[in-house]
């Protein structure tokens, strides 16, 4: 009878647990990394903002063979990961999350597109494959350049940088809120389905009912949460807008940061920096 | 200084579904005072505090919070003079970090940053969190949610402190903490709570809640001390005013089997049970 009760938990329950518990203690740790202090995180943030749109938009623009001339791109989050001093490891592992759903999008690319392309000694690749790997690729780059972003930054700042840049202010709110409260969101629902697993016994199916009266009450939570936070709001006189603090302070440093990783993407960009550096090489050579 | 008065009379209130959660309430607070406001779960207290700074409007009876009945035009200034602190920090603290948190309320009322952040700071020193300024409330443990959470409200620097369960959830040693900081207010001092030790020893006055009705309203020893009223309004006297809790016999003195075991307990006076005796 005592070992029936004491049974312990069963894989699946465990998996869940930790899951919802270590996304959220990942994205802390993330939250964490912002307080650093390096010459990195006292940027103002509009510059590493700025920064971080001209790489993804300069990443995402190149054709899809386009694969050698990506390559220079990896110095960016290399050289920010250095600066910053940043757990590389950690950004990587969080990056790499993403890649699966990049590994499907070009799945079926090498069987549809099996022009040749590219010649190395005897082997022959595919455009299929190039396009395939430059997919997965921009998926790194620009996660990882996110990822950064967000750690030597501070979500909460990039919000207040996006409002300086003119994003209106009810969206800037409506991220600024999400962001406040999704910690105590997955808390709430991470105990909600912590209680339902451990009444569950061990079994798998309970049904799709009982998730959907799950999320139901959870939905419904939210909102009695969201009437009480506005309640509180309109205690300290809250009136419709929204005053925060500015701190203007895009000097030098903003501008040479932001214009010196401007003008090295753009260049990125227009020449194929590794194809260069490869005939200079062999034109020295022979 | 007749701003700090609060005065609720003939309050009645009915929620749209039909609940009258308020029958008929009527008191005065005056300047300075610090009372309790006590009852069963559902006797209408946080119906009554939701009332107190113009959340919900009476269905009949006025409330008037120092010069101003409370109506629509005086809502604002109201609002500034009512403090109010929620149960759940986390429903009071919703911006980004602890400083633009406690900066909300003065920058509503049109402060200069400049002004705001002499208000935050001096805030924070109170409930001594200034070195919480920059963290977000997620990061912090309950007792640091509940004091930042009073400094917002203490940075729009109101008359009236209201909360609700300011000691639910917390640690003994943050109870104290928190219980300590509020003795130093200055305020008048309005506190639910169904900690009733921390309302003995915070309030000179206590309101006693019943089915939306004032049941008793008085000095808090007297009420604390009547034990039919306690036990009709599904209370009882606080844990600090029932005596050794050996002599009563609530707990058994622990007497091991052993004999030459020396029990010692740290009760400072004597209680004549068996083992005593025998050596």
């Amino acid at each position: 009878m005592e070992g029936e009760r004491l049974k312990p938990l069963p894989c699946s329950v465990k998996r869940l647990m930790l899951s919802i518990d270590g996304a959220i203690l990942d994205f802390k740790q993330l939250d964490l990394l912002a307080n650093g202090d390096s010459s990195l995180h006292r940027l103002d943030p509009r510059a590493k903002v700025l920064a971080t749109l001209i790489f993804i938009i300069s990443v995402v623009s190149f054709g899809k063979y386009e694969l050698s001339a990506l390559l220079s791109f990896f110095i960016f989050p290399a050289v920010l990961i250095g600066i910053a001093n940043l757990p590389a490891g950690f950004i990587l592992r969080k990056a790499i999350l993403v890649l699966p759903f990049a590994f499907v999008v070009g799945l079926f690319n090498p069987v549809l597109d099996r022009a040749p392309l590219v010649t190395v000694g005897t082997m022959v690749i595919s455009g299929g494959i190039v396009s395939w790997i430059a997919i997965m690729a921009k998926a790194m780059l620009t996660v990882t350049a996110a990822l950064i972003l967000v750690a030597i930054t501070g979500f909460p700042a990039i919000c207040r940088a996006l409002e300086q840049m003119g994003t209106p202010q009810a969206f800037v709110i409506q991220l600024m809120f999400l962001y406040r409260y999704i910690f105590v969101l997955t808390e709430e629902a991470g105990r909600t389905s912590r209680a339902r697993q451990l009444r569950a016994c061990g079994k798998k199916g309970l049904g799709i009912a009982s998730y959907g009266s799950m999320i139901g009450h959870l939905l419904l939570r939210t909102w009695q949460r969201a009437e009480r936070v506005h309640m509180a709001m309109i205690a300290r006189g809250f009136d419709g807008e929204f005053h925060t603090r500015q701190l203007a302070r895009f000097g030098m440093a903003e501008a040479v940061f932001l214009i010196g990783w401007g003008v090295l993407f753009v260049t990125f960009r227009l020449y194929n920096l590794p194809q260069l550096l490869g005939g200079l090489i062999t034109g020295i050579l022979s | 200084m007749s701003h700090h008065i609060v005065e609720v009379k003939n309050l009645r209130h009915t929620y749209p579904d039909g609940t009258v959660a308020l029958k008929d309430i009527s008191f005065r607070i005056t300047h300075g005072e610090s009372v309790g406001i006590i009852g069963a779960n559902g006797a209408g207290k946080s119906t009554l505090l939701l009332h107190l700074n113009g959340y919900l409007t009476p269905t009949s009876g006025t409330i008037r919070i120092g010069d101003f009945p409370l109506t629509k035009g005086t809502l604002p200034e109201i609002r500034r003079t009512v403090g109010m602190v929620f149960q759940d920090p986390d429903d009071q603290l919703f911006m980004p970090t602890v400083f633009e948190d406690v900066a909300f309320g003065p920058l509503n009322l049109g402060f200069t940053a400049g002004d705001a952040e002499q208000c935050v700071m001096a805030a924070l020193a109170r409930v001594d969190a200034t070195h919480l300024k920059d963290k977000p409330p997620y990061h912090l443990s309950g007792g640091e949610k509940k004091r930042v959470a009073i400094a917002t409200v203490l940075s729009m620097s109101p008359d009236i402190l209201v909360m609700d369960e300011p000691t639910n959830g917390l640690d003994p040693f943050a109870r104290r903490q928190l219980m300590g900081l509020m003795r130093e207010f200055q305020h008048t001092r309005i506190i639910t709570s169904h900690d009733l030790d921390m309302v003995v020893e915070l309030c000179s006055r206590v309101i006693v809640l019943k089915d939306g009705e004032v049941r008793a309203d008085g000095l808090s020893r007297d009420i604390f001390g009547d034990h039919e009223l306690l036990a009709e309004c599904r209370l009882e006297k606080p844990l600090s005013m029932q005596g050794c809790p050996v002599c009563s016999g609530r707990v058994p003195v622990f007497t091991p089997d052993d004999s030459d075991h020396h029990h010692h307990h740290d009760h400072p006076h004597d209680h004549h049970h068996s083992h005593h005796h025998k050596h």
